[in-house]
């Protein structure tokens, strides 16, 4: 058997005995068999002695056995290593950023305990997937839709915590949020916001409650565990429509994500987007002779090679939601904004209505956009991929920041000998208000020498990252400590309140060690 | 544990290897159904968007989509759900059961040869 850090192996036993007594054997995992399913299918580790393995696993179905399971940690100061579905796959899935770590899986308490049609809300339990809360909500002709991750599998709680993003208007899933349950490392319940008065009657409509507000403490944190969370649901519109806008110039970037900006933050343009050429996507041997030439192909000639072809250099997708005329009435003006750049082409897309024939949300390719959730996401790169993980860089939503950022890490990428195809770079997309979310995939291979070289490669990008203003949204577990050393201004100062508050919350360091930088006293020393 | 790759060859191999166990009874082969539908037709399932479909038929698996398969064997289905293969991850008991594991099983080799 294996034992967590720190822990004796009679202690250990004893913990597993209670643990057992209080939840049931049945849900208390301690073979390598049954703990070997919770590690880290995309782990940038395979076959090296530090990856982190859990020593055991323990699937509470009730709040009332999570504070027994809390209780009986805190007694024999065993790590939990708490998971909702587990499916945080290119972050680090369902495995414990500190081996040995007991695994605190929360997919069995898969409670939706509201859906609310009148005022648009959810609230949820930990082990609820989007692809659950959809059913649901169509089982029984629900009019509001959800906002799923891109891996429907996704748990909203985990999600949200993790402070992961969608599509529709309601994108930033933490921003979506409307109070929690949490338990607390001494094993208390605590309700947050308007759940904080008992009886309350707009826990899901009023985030703020009274006093300070602590919510986003508990997102990408371990100072508690969260048993329930409320969620703003999206009324379902009577359409959604999409409008491309084409230009010509490379320069034209500027202008082109300056309208996007303004046509976001007027609350016009309320879905992801992304900024993209169609340059990328063509398979033409003489396009990839340009890029190939030392130092690769310029701006002027891949204007020129694509005004030979009547190819745009950058094109955008915009999305709409609402009633057909608003949606009709905004791209509209979309159109009258964009028509300041020199030769900027539009084309109407497809205009679909709601609710949708039953059959059809299974078959529409880019479902998310439109609340349906799917697992497309995972045919991204190889047939034969082994999994990735994500480097993700937020930076502003410019031009400019998006030609120095696509620069930047090109000139990276070459100096490290890693490969830059056009499709390296992935966004910038408009995943969160305000800025834009790029994204690198890195392969996750079963080789052992690959993925060392990767992680290498993974913590220089960050620091090249850093050095140019740009930080990490959301990252592996393997590299949290790298980003969160990132975030250091006046001498880690946000780090060092992290710690204070853990100390203060969580004393003995039992809640998800580690987790986003965030060490308890005993083990930082060693983290240093 | 074994490597992902050594377990994709065994499996592989166990995929045609067809073993003629107990026939299931009909309410296995339905609740296999429910539960392929919940956790497998997302990836495995017909339509656009489906990535272990799209890979299967990529690497020249033929039928691509699982439920059109004749040659599975529950071991080789168990063995994919508990190690994972390539970018399919693997899947925990509190995910899927061990006794659901056995009906999604049942599910899939329902129309073997007997």
């Amino acid at each position: 058997m294996r034992v967590p850090p720190g822990v004796t192996p009679k202690d250990f036993s004893d913990a597993i005995k209670q643990w057992q007594e209080a939840i049931g054997t049945d849900w208390v995992f301690t073979s390598d068999e049954d703990t070997d399913l919770y590690r880290d299918s995309y782990s940038p580790f395979w076959h090296e002695d530090v990856e982190p393995i859990p020593s055991a696993a323990v699937a509470p179905d009730t709040v009332e056995q999570v504070q027994a399971v809390v209780k009986i940690a805190n007694t024999y100061k065993i790590p939990l290593w708490t998971i909702s579905t587990g499916k945080n796959l290119g972050y680090g899935g369902s495995a414990p950023l500190l081996g040995g770590s007991v695994v605190l899986d929360l997919k069995r308490m898969d409670r939706i305990l509201e859906v609310n049609e009148k005022n648009h809300y959810a609230l949820v339990e930990p082990g609820v997937s989007y692809f659950d809360l959809y059913r649901y909500i169509q089982e029984k002709g629900l009019k509001v839709w959800i906002d799923p991750a891109d891996p429907g599998w996704g748990s909203l709680i985990g999600n949200a915590v993790d402070r992961g993003g969608g599509r529709t208007p309601m994108r930033d899933h933490f921003d979506a949020h409307c109070g929690m349950e949490v338990v607390l490392a001494n094993g208390e319940v605590m309700r947050t916001g308007m759940g904080a008065l008992p009886g309350s009657k707009t826990w899901q409509q009023y985030r703020y409650g009274f006093g300070p507000y602590v919510d986003g403490m508990f997102s990408q944190s371990n100072f508690g565990i969260i048993t329930k969370m409320g969620f703003w649901l999206y009324p379902e519109p009577e359409s959604y429509m999409t409008g491309t806008i084409a230009v010509p110039k490379h320069d034209d970037i500027v202008p082109l994500v300056a309208n996007l900006a303004y046509l976001m933050n007027s609350g016009i343009v309320l879905g992801t987007t992304t900024v993209g050429s169609p340059l990328n996507f063509v398979r033409d041997p003489a396009l990839a002779a340009l890029r190939a030439k030392p130092g690769g192909a310029s701006p002027q000639e891949l204007e020129q090679y694509a005004a030979q072809r009547n190819l745009p250099y950058w094109s955008i997708e915009l999305p709409f939601y609402g009633p057909a005329k608003v949606v009709a009435a905004q791209w509209q003006y979309a159109k009258q904004q964009f028509s300041a750049i020199a030769g900027a082409r539009f084309q109407d897309g497809k205009t679909t209505t709601f609710p949708l024939p039953a059959d059809a949300p299974t078959q529409f390719p880019a479902s998310v956009a439109i609340g349906v959730p799917n697992l497309a996401v995972f045919g991204v790169g190889s047939v034969r991929s082994e999994g990735h993980i994500w480097f993700s860089p937020i930076i502003p939503m410019t031009g400019e920041a998006v030609l120095e950022a696509r620069s930047v890490f090109e000139d990276a990428y070459r100096e490290m000998g890693m490969p830059t195809g056009p499709m390296f770079f992935l966004g910038p997309s408009s995943n969160y208000p305000r800025c834009f979310l790029v994204l690198f995939g890195f392969p996750i291979e079963h080789d052992v020498e690959k993925n060392r070289t990767n992680r290498e490669h993974f913590k220089r990008l960050i620091k090249i990252a850093a050095e140019h203003g740009w930080g990490e949204y959301r990252t592996h577990t393997a590299f949290m400590d790298t980003v969160m050393d990132a975030y250091s201004f006046n001498n880690h100062a946000l780090r060092r309140f992290h710690e204070t508050i853990k100390d203060a919350v969580d004393p003995d360091g039992i809640l998800s060690p580690g987790r986003c930088g965030v060490w308890p006293k005993h083990l930082r020393k060693a983290q240093a | 544990m074994k490597s992902a790759k050594a377990v994709l060859v065994i499996a592989m191999g166990l995929t045609f290897a067809a073993p003629v166990l107990a026939a299931p009874d009909d309410s296995q082969i339905e609740r296999g159904h429910k539960v392929y539908d919940k956790w497998c037709f997302p990836c495995h399932g017909t339509g656009p968007g489906k990535p272990g479909t799209d890979s299967l038929k990529a690497r020249g698996q033929n039928p691509a989509v699982l439920e059109e398969r004749t040659d599975l064997t529950a071991p080789a289905i168990k063995t994919f759900v508990r190690h994972g293969v390539l970018f399919m991850p693997m899947f925990r008991k509190t995910e899927v059961s061990d006794a659901d594991l056995d009906a999604i099983a049942a599910y899939l080799t329902r129309n073997n040869k007997k």
